[in-house]
């Protein structure tokens, strides 16, 4: 039993450090403001949520894990949260998402300020 | 290891620096000076230090970051100065100062003693008796808490002072022009249906876990100046989202100011209570029947009142500033 919760959750913390390292690199290597904030938020709710998970089955005492699920649900209400009002401030202030234009290429959009942040 | 992660803390803390010295906008700086503080924490959390850690998460990361926002909406998002021929910005004067002060810094500590050595002035002073005693002379677990608010009570009263003379401060410079009548807020966020529920799920939890932080101070990292500033983020979370004509309904003007006054006052009093039973000032021995609940209550007191005084004071700093942008009619 404590075998495969040990392995389990060595699985979970690897895959959430991979994420998490994904993560990072699609901010800095995504074409416009709002893939790059797709990526910053699934570092932030899955790579965060898989980390936590497995900390949960490392967890020694009950009072650990729930505060770790507090963590958990805290992030994952804040976490989304936070991206919906990213996103949204930036459309609102006039920024477009790159489209796949007529062509079936991505484009700029014509937009001054798009695709820079 | 350890010192692998210390190394990369460090490094991130001086890229942050240099990033803050580089970039023109103000907006990005603050969020740059709010990572500085996570940063700062994080290295504090690595030296054991989880009290400053826990204040500089919540002071430097947290609420400076909401305060300097709240400015820069009233005074711009980028420095002026250096496009203005006639004022007073010398870039090379202050390069030259802050160097000789980093380099007088750097100099000054090859007279201190390594770090972790055991005949530094800070392990064989006052540390040991603190550490030593404090179990029977205290009974708390957390030593930090006994040492701040018992042992350093005065020190501690002095800090709850200057920020209530802070509070003061902001009111007399600014309050005085904007007391006139309370104009309407556009509810800003009006149609942000999402960020509203969320925040109506969130303010609760953040109030309990402010009271948390208050009152489980003596057992773990906490106290009233962390439990203080969470418990007011509360309430500019609910001004954010809300308006402050709405959060004005809830937070009396009056009131707050009272309050603000009211936790100095209960701090001096418990040290007075004190002189009252015959002790000294802050001299918690004598509150009640015995030294240890004495030392208990006083804590429990003392703390209140920090936490009282910091939490009004940010809130009389936030809602002082945000009345000055909406009465100046400027836009976001």
């Amino acid at each position: 039993m404590s075998m495969v919760t040990t392995y389990l959750s060595w699985a979970l913390l690897v895959l959430g450090g991979f994420l998490c390292v994904s993560g990072s690199v699609g901010l800095l290597r995504f074409p416009d403001f709002f893939t790059r904030m797709h990526a910053a938020s699934v570092t932030d709710t899955l790579a965060t949520g898989m980390i936590l998970a497995g900390l949960m089955l490392q967890a020694p005492t009950w009072i650990v894990f729930g505060k770790l699920v507090m963590i958990l649900v805290f992030v994952l209400l804040t976490g989304p949260t936070a991206g919906h009002a990213l996103a949204k401030a930036a459309l609102h202030s006039g920024l477009k998402p790159l489209l796949p234009g007529k062509s079936g290429k991505i484009e700029a959009d014509t937009h001054p300020s798009a695709g820079g942040v | 290891m350890e010192s692998f992660i210390h190394i990369i803390i460090l490094s991130m803390l001086v890229t942050t620096a240099v990033a803050i010295v580089r970039v023109k906008d103000l907006f990005a700086v603050t969020m740059l000076a709010g990572i500085y503080g996570l940063l700062s924490a994080s290295f504090f959390v690595l030296m054991d230090a989880h009290d400053v850690a826990f204040t500089e998460a919540a002071v430097g990361a947290g609420i400076s970051t909401i305060l300097i926002l709240t400015t820069l909406s009233m005074t711009g998002r980028f420095e002026k100065a250096a496009e203005n021929p006639k004022s007073n910005y010398k870039p090379a004067l202050a390069l030259a100062l802050v160097t000789v002060t980093g380099a007088l810094l750097i100099y000054g500590t090859q007279d201190m003693p390594a770090f972790g050595a055991a005949d530094a002035p800070v392990q064989t002073h006052v540390v040991p008796r603190y550490l030593n005693d404090s179990a029977t002379e205290i009974d708390i677990p957390n030593v930090v808490a006994s040492v701040l608010a018992s042992y350093r009570g005065y020190d501690t009263f002095g800090e709850v002072v200057v920020i209530f003379t802070a509070g003061i401060g902001v009111l007399a410079l600014i309050m005085s022009t904007a007391s006139k009548a309370p104009v309407a807020l556009r509810a800003s966020m009006e149609e942000h249906v999402v960020l509203r529920i969320v925040s109506k799920m969130l303010i609760p939890l953040i109030m309990i876990f402010g009271l948390y932080v208050q009152f489980h101070g003596e057992y773990g990292p906490g106290g009233g100046f962390q439990a203080g500033v969470i418990f007011a983020s509360a309430f500019f979370l609910y001004a954010m989202l809300f308006g402050l004509t709405a959060a004005r309904k809830v937070v009396n003007n009056t009131w707050i100011q009272a309050l603000a006054a009211l936790g100095v006052l209960l701090y001096g009093s418990v040290g007075v209570l004190a002189m009252i039973n015959g002790g000294n000032f802050l001299d918690y021995n004598f509150l009640a029947q015995d030294d240890v609940h004495g030392q208990h209550m006083g804590i429990l007191f003392v703390e209140l009142g920090v936490g009282i005084t910091v939490a009004s004071v940010m809130i009389i700093i936030f809602f002082t500033f945000s009345t000055r942008k909406q009465r100046d009619g400027e836009p976001d």
